[in-house]
């Protein structure tokens, strides 16, 4: 910048007439403050979820399934009644729930370690019942909650603290593919995958979750969004350098896109 | 120039990630450089010609901004003339 730069002053709200379009946090997080990382991806795609939730009016009947990573420390933040499954059984847990609160929202918040690591039976079987859940995936491709290691979603080549070198697939095996895997299931009705490391994808990632619960609110059957997320301490980059470490490591392989529509 | 939107930035929230810097379309949010907040974060301030997009507000990951569109469009002096 040169020195004599003109700032405008942002410590209140303009004197102009101006209307609010964007609060700091919207109304089902209570609490802003939290101890995620700087630059993480997850808080932005939470924020996402629930923006959604707010705007479909389903925060009466809305019940979240929370798995364990990072985002686990989100939950008591939110306005939303939430319920502290067991590492990657969130969506057996929201199995029961739904089956017994038909008209209930009824939602997973999982990760990559989480979902497809610990649990990955849990979301197959719950996807392949047809389950009338919508269940989110925040993939940043480590167990980042517990220092980065490689999960099953770590790309070909991928350097985490369990892959020094680099994933290989003669000793790691290759990723899984998780929302292509589901959307050949039957019992899938929505399943798409975007990321938050731009603003328009940030946007795409709301359009997608609304699909989603919109899906499921129609009786659709099972729906699943999966987030690509910055994990810049488990990836070891700078928190500038997050976007695009996704867009080049992340992104090439878990493609960004609508996988299967009602 | 013409601004049609602002922002609240809430300094003591930021966490210096420098998201908000890219995701700016008119790239008018600039990082400090020595100045810090109480934790110790460097933190974004406003230069002339926000729109009100609202992309600042969806990528922080801490809530730290308050996004305002004009009624009417604003017009602020700027170069030499707002200096004077
Ligand atoms: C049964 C069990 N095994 C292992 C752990 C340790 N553990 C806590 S968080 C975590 C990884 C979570 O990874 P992910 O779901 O990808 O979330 P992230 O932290 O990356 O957001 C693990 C393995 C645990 N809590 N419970
Ligand atoms: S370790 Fe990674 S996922 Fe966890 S809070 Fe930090 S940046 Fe976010
Ligand atoms: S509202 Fe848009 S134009 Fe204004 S500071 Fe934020 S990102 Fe930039
Ligand atoms: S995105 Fe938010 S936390 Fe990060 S530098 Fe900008 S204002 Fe601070
Ligand atoms: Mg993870």
């Amino acid at each position: 910048m040169s020195a004599d730069q003109i700032y405008i002053s942002t410590d209140k709200p303009p004197a102009e007439p101006a209307a609010l379009v964007d609060d700091f946090a919207p109304s089902l997080i209570t609490q802003a403050n939290h101890h995620l990382c700087p630059g993480c991806g997850e808080p932005i795609a939470i924020r996402a979820a629930v923006e959604a939730i707010e705007e479909l009016a389903l925060a009466d009947r809305a019940i979240a399934v929370f798995g364990i990573g990072c985002y686990t420390a989100f939950a008591p933040n939110l306005d939303v009644e939430v319920v502290q499954a067991l590492h990657g059984r969130a969506p057996s847990v929201a199995t029961g729930i739904k089956r017994m609160l038909p008209d209930g929202f009824v939602m997973t918040v999982q990760g990559d370690g989480d979902m497809v690591n610990e649990g990955l039976q849990e979301v197959l079987h719950a996807a392949a019942r047809g389950e009338n859940i919508t269940c989110l995936l925040l993939n940043n491709g480590v167990f980042g909650e517990t220092g980065g290691q490689m999960t099953t979603t770590t790309t070909l080549g991928q350097r985490t603290k369990t892959s020094i070198e680099g994933r290989d697939p003669h000793q790691h095996g290759h990723p899984i593919l998780l929302s292509d895997l589901i959307a050949t299931l039957d019992g899938a009705a929505y399943v798409a995958r975007c990321a938050v490391n731009n603003a328009g994808n940030v946007a795409r990632t709301k359009r997608y979750i609304t699909r989603a619960y919109e899906s499921q609110m129609a009786g659709g059957g099972f729906s699943l969004v999966e987030i690509l997320t910055m994990c810049p301490t488990g990836w070891f980059v700078d928190t500038l350098e997050g976007p695009d470490y996704l867009q080049d490591t992340l992104a090439p392989v878990h493609n960004i896109g609508e996988l299967k529509t009602p | 120039m013409t601004v049609r939107g602002t922002v609240v930035i809430d300094v003591e929230a930021c966490k210096g990630c420098d998201l908000c810097i890219d995701a700016c379309p008119p790239r008018v949010l600039e990082m400090t450089v020595h100045e810090v907040n109480t934790k110790g974060y460097r933190y974004p301030r406003l230069l002339a010609g926000c729109t009100g997009c609202q992309a600042c507000a969806q990528i922080c990951p801490d809530f730290v901004f308050q996004v305002y569109k004009y009624d009417t469009p604003l017009e602020l002096p700027t170069g030499e003339a707002a200096r004077q």
